[in-house]
């Protein structure tokens, strides 16, 4: 018998899904969406703000009732500039690099988010730099809403 | 009072092309079947059964297998359904039939789709035939359909 | 009361990029294969199978189903475990429960990753939060990226002392026969090597590989009957922290690995880790990782971990050697590394580590880590 060749099988999967954003995050989004201001929820045991926002306090296992408004300014405290690109199975194509990328703290809260940021020089950043949203003209409603953090001052 | 905040869906997906090795044993199946349209099962030398699809390990008796067996394109149908909605996964429009097929020689079914068949006819029992496409898409649609016989 | 529970077999397959030879299960079989025959016993013998892997990855859910025949769990207890990067570890602190609580005997464990037949930054998407974090995920070197700029802000750590830990694994690796990296570099090399997302370069990351790791963990009695060299479990512990990427305050001081590591040492009765472990097989997804992570395993003062790695303490000759195996920096099919670190703390107690074993190895320590910033330990003695 001759040498077999080893064969692949090929599929390519395409899964839609339609997350029900849930009762956090659809008062966050549509806080986002119509006035393009920023919550979290915060925890009256030991008063940190979330963003996310969350029904429940991990730490304290507390239920989260209060909502603030946070930012929209804040504090870049990790950062880079990716330059590999990778696909992105959100579209099923590449993302386009490069694009900065970070983790903000935005003024009052306590956690940080991730987001795009709109630098891509990596000489320009600095952990500690002040930073603002730039938000869409249209937005739909979820985080993408926001589209990146700009550097400010 | 609290305002109700309409519930919101966030929309998504996950597009990934996936390659999977096929390993040795279905490399030589799916070969089989492109270029000599045999159609081979695999017997185990411990317990003797023969099985199709084939594959490396009888996990009855956690044993490698290598003796290959030529089986007959011919067999018969051990269940089967008429599927009657869409879904966009399906290989064919609905309706069509799905029929686990035990092939002459193998000791376990497999499954595949009814051709050329009226729906209303189909009986566990019956004897079916293979049919190769013409497509190759290098995957058991190789085979395109089984026929009664 | 608990049982005492021992490692007494371990097999693993040959990583590489791409195992064109075999599908998944037939991986899945050779590891198995290897590890009945490291114990020498037979399928027959083992009382239950464990297994996982990160199953979007490959797309096939059920994975465990699909592996029955090859994995040995036919007619036998067994079920999946999956916790993304800590699957590994996760299974083999699931197996010492089994035995442990004296229901089973011999639990066989088994983690696996077939990473090429999928797309991994598309797998580790799916990993995110959907409402949150998705559309702005930046890859897993994204967010060590992120986090690296501010260790190196906090800590004082620079881009050369990265690459100083990417070539001292990278140079164990080369004796380890299995690893899937087998790398002659330098430091020169890293630093020259491509940036993919500051300030991590190509050579700071573990590549991603397919491979299959299996172990066998018995009970006292039957550990005793099967070999004359088991791995001990004295502690098994396992932290996790919250669910968005942001919620920690600094990424790399890994308070769930100091929790962990601090409730092992207690239970393992070990008061002075620097001097009682003699060796840390640790999970560093990237260089940096290393770094951040010995920090929180209380060999020194906290910040300091430096001054040891400078001195050359965590080097293949050094005081107390870190991952002789090569780390996940030479291997790292996501479903089996938080085992192959386990593994390999077996291998260096049993002595079986060939040229990568470090000399009277009498206490070992591992650690496993998945996302988010989770932590697992297991501390593996040659007697108890």
């Amino acid at each position: 018998m001759a040498e077999t060749k080893p064969r692949r099988i090929s599929y390519r999967a395409v899964l839609p899904f339609r997350y029900s954003a849930g009762r956090a995050a659809s008062r966050f989004f549509a806080e986002l969406r119509d006035n393009k201001r920023i919550l979290a929820t915060r925890c009256p045991k030991c008063t940190k703000a979330y963003v996310p926002p969350r029904p429940v306090c991990g730490e304290c296992f507390e239920p989260l009732k209060e909502w603030i408004e946070v930012g929209p300014e804040g504090t870049l405290v990790g950062y880079t500039v990716v330059h590999f690109p990778f696909l992105d199975p959100l579209t099923g194509r590449e993302r386009p690099v490069p694009y900065g990328y970070g983790f903000i703290v935005l003024d009052g809260a306590a956690t940080k988010i991730q987001h795009f940021i709109e630098e891509t020089d990596i000489t320009k950043l600095r952990a500690g730099m002040r930073v603002k949203p730039v938000f869409r003209e249209k937005r739909q409603g979820n985080f993408g809403d926001i589209e990146s953090f700009r550097v400010v001052g | 009072m609290e305002k109700q905040f309409q519930d919101i869906i966030v929309e998504s997906k996950l597009d990934i092309p996936y390659s999977y090795y096929a390993g040795p044993i279905a490399s030589r199946f799916y070969d089989a079947l492109e270029k000599e349209r045999k159609i081979l099962g695999i017997r185990c030398g411990s317990c003797n059964r023969v099985y199709m699809p084939p594959r490396a390990t009888c996990g009855t008796c956690f044993h490698e297998m290598e003796d290959w067996v030529e089986l007959k394109d011919e067999g018969e149908v051990v269940n089967f359904t008429i599927v009657h909605y869409e879904e966009p996964i399906h290989p064919v429009k609905a309706p069509f039939a799905y029929a686990l097929i035990r092939l002459d020689g193998a000791d376990t079914a497999f499954i595949h789709l009814l051709g050329e068949v009226d729906l209303g006819r189909i009986r566990i029992g019956m004897r079916v035939k293979a049919v190769f496409s013409d497509k190759n898409p290098g995957n058991i649609l190789d085979i395109d359909h089984f026929r009664p016989v | 009361m608990e049982r005492k529970v021992a490692i007494v077999g371990v097999g693993q397959t040959h990583h590489k990029a791409r195992r064109e030879d075999v599908n998944m299960m037939e991986m899945v079989h050779e590891a198995v294969l290897r590890c009945l025959e490291d114990a020498e016993i037979t399928i027959d013998q083992v009382d239950a199978v464990l297994i996982g892997n990160m199953e979007h990855f490959e797309g096939v859910n059920l994975s465990d189903m699909w592996a029955v025949d090859f994995s040995g769990a036919l007619g036998r207890f067994g079920m999946k475990i999956t916790t993304g990067g800590s699957t590994g570890t996760t299974l083999s602190i699931a197996s010492y429960y089994h035995v442990a609580s004296g229901l089973f005997d011999t639990v066989l464990c088994i983690g696996w990753q077939k990473q090429s037949e999928g797309d991994t930054t598309a797998g580790l998407v799916s990993a995110t939060d959907p409402i949150w974090e998705r559309a702005s995920f930046a890859g897993a070197f994204g967010t060590f990226a992120a986090a690296a700029t501010q260790f190196m802000k906090e800590y004082g750590v620079s881009e050369e002392h990265a690459a100083k830990i990417a070539v001292k694994n990278r140079q164990n690796g080369r004796r380890n026969p299995y690893a899937h990296l087998q790398l002659d570099i330098s430091v020169e090399d890293v630093l020259k090597s491509r940036v993919l997302a500051y300030p991590i370069r190509m050579l700071d990351m573990c590549p991603a590989s397919e491979g299959a790791c299996a172990m066998l963990f018995a009970s006292e009695e039957k550990a005793k009957k099967i070999t004359g060299r088991p791995a001990w479990v004295a502690a098994a512990e396992t932290r996790h922290d919250s669910p968005f990427i942001g919620d920690v305050p600094m990424f790399m001081d890994l308070r769930t690995l100091r929790a962990a590591s601090s409730a092992a040492y207690k239970k393992a009765g070990i008061t002075n880790p620097l001097k009682e472990l003699d060796v840390i097989e640790l999970y560093e997804p990237v260089s940096w990782a290393e770094i951040a992570f010995l920090d929180a395993l209380w060999l020194t003062e906290k910040g300091k971990i430096r001054d040891l790695i400078d001195k050359g303490v965590t080097n293949m000759d050094g005081e107390l050697p870190v991952n002789p195996s090569g780390g996940v920096l030479c291997t790292n099919p996501i479903g089996a590394t938080a085992m192959l670190r386990v593994a390999e703390a077996a291998i260096q107690i049993r002595g079986k580590g060939g040229a990568r074993q470090i000399p009277n190895v009498r206490t070992a320590l591992a650690t496993g880590y998945g996302g988010n910033w989770w932590s697992d330990v297991m501390i593996l003695k040659d007697r108890l």
